[in-house]
């Protein structure tokens, strides 16, 4: 089975498209989509708000090792459909990438897989691929994170 | 097909069923963006890939794509140990 993340941009278009399947079953994928426990855990972000319903919001937070919020972002919920799909607006606060629409789409392979796709669209071409270009920054920052943690561990 | 020889606009379009004049703009399209190449051989036109410019869009995607595969990664182990 093919595990590994695709991500589809094509050239010209304000939206993209993440793929991936799971060696999970469907309840699962989507429990790790709605719980803020299991949200925490794999986004690496505090959840401050999580309302998994239609007409409700979200809001996740990281803060660094001094209390700094280094990451934050927050959106509504349009369509909430328990194993299928939620339909959502994101929004990075401090960061000049405007709201995105993303439809998330929860599908059963078989009874121990899944997949999901991820559909964002931007409000114009540019920002998305500037948020295709933070990418690269995330990756980084993530990295040094990591590094921090392992080395203050290492500290004490 | 493109990727293992040089291909004229004739010989790309025997391998789809889309309508010649379809293919011939693809073809313009993917020159455009230099993701193609083509050489003049007297009449023919040869188009090959430009592997270069290939591997420049993988590369602009490859980040993002890699912090989203690094976060379901461990979407995947997180809810594994759950389940257990």
């Amino acid at each position: 089975m093919e595990r590994k993340t695709k991500v589809h941009a094509e050239e010209g278009k304000q939206e993209l498209l993440i793929t991936r399947e799971f060696d999970l079953p469907l309840e699962l994928l989507f429990k790790a989509h709605i719980e803020p426990e299991f949200i925490e855990q794999w986004m690496g972000t505090k959840v401050l708000k999580f309302e998994g319903r239609k007409h409700g919001g979200w809001q996740f937070a990281t803060s660094d090792a001094k209390g700094n919020v280094v990451f934050a972002a927050h959106g509504v919920i349009h369509e909430f459909v328990p194993n299928q799909k939620i339909t959502r607006t994101f929004e990075m606060e401090n960061a000049p990438f405007g709201v995105q629409l993303e439809f998330l789409e929860f599908e059963k392979v078989t009874d121990e897989t899944s997949k999901i796709s991820m559909q964002s669209v931007y409000r114009s071409v540019a920002l998305r691929d500037q948020m295709l270009k933070l990418g690269l920054a995330f990756g980084i920052n993530m990295a040094h994170n990591r590094l921090q943690e392992i080395v203050s561990k290492l500290k004490r | 097909m493109v990727a293992s020889q040089s291909m004229t606009a004739g010989a790309i379009a025997a391998n789809f069923d889309t309508a010649r004049p379809t293919v011939s703009k693809h073809l313009q399209i993917l020159t455009e963006c230099e993701l193609l190449a083509h050489e003049q051989d007297g009449r023919e036109i040869y188009y090959h890939l430009n592997p270069h410019k290939m591997k420049e869009i993988a590369d602009f995607i490859e980040p993002f794509r890699a912090t989203w595969d690094k976060r379901f990664n461990k979407l995947e182990s997180v809810m594994k140990k759950y389940k257990k």
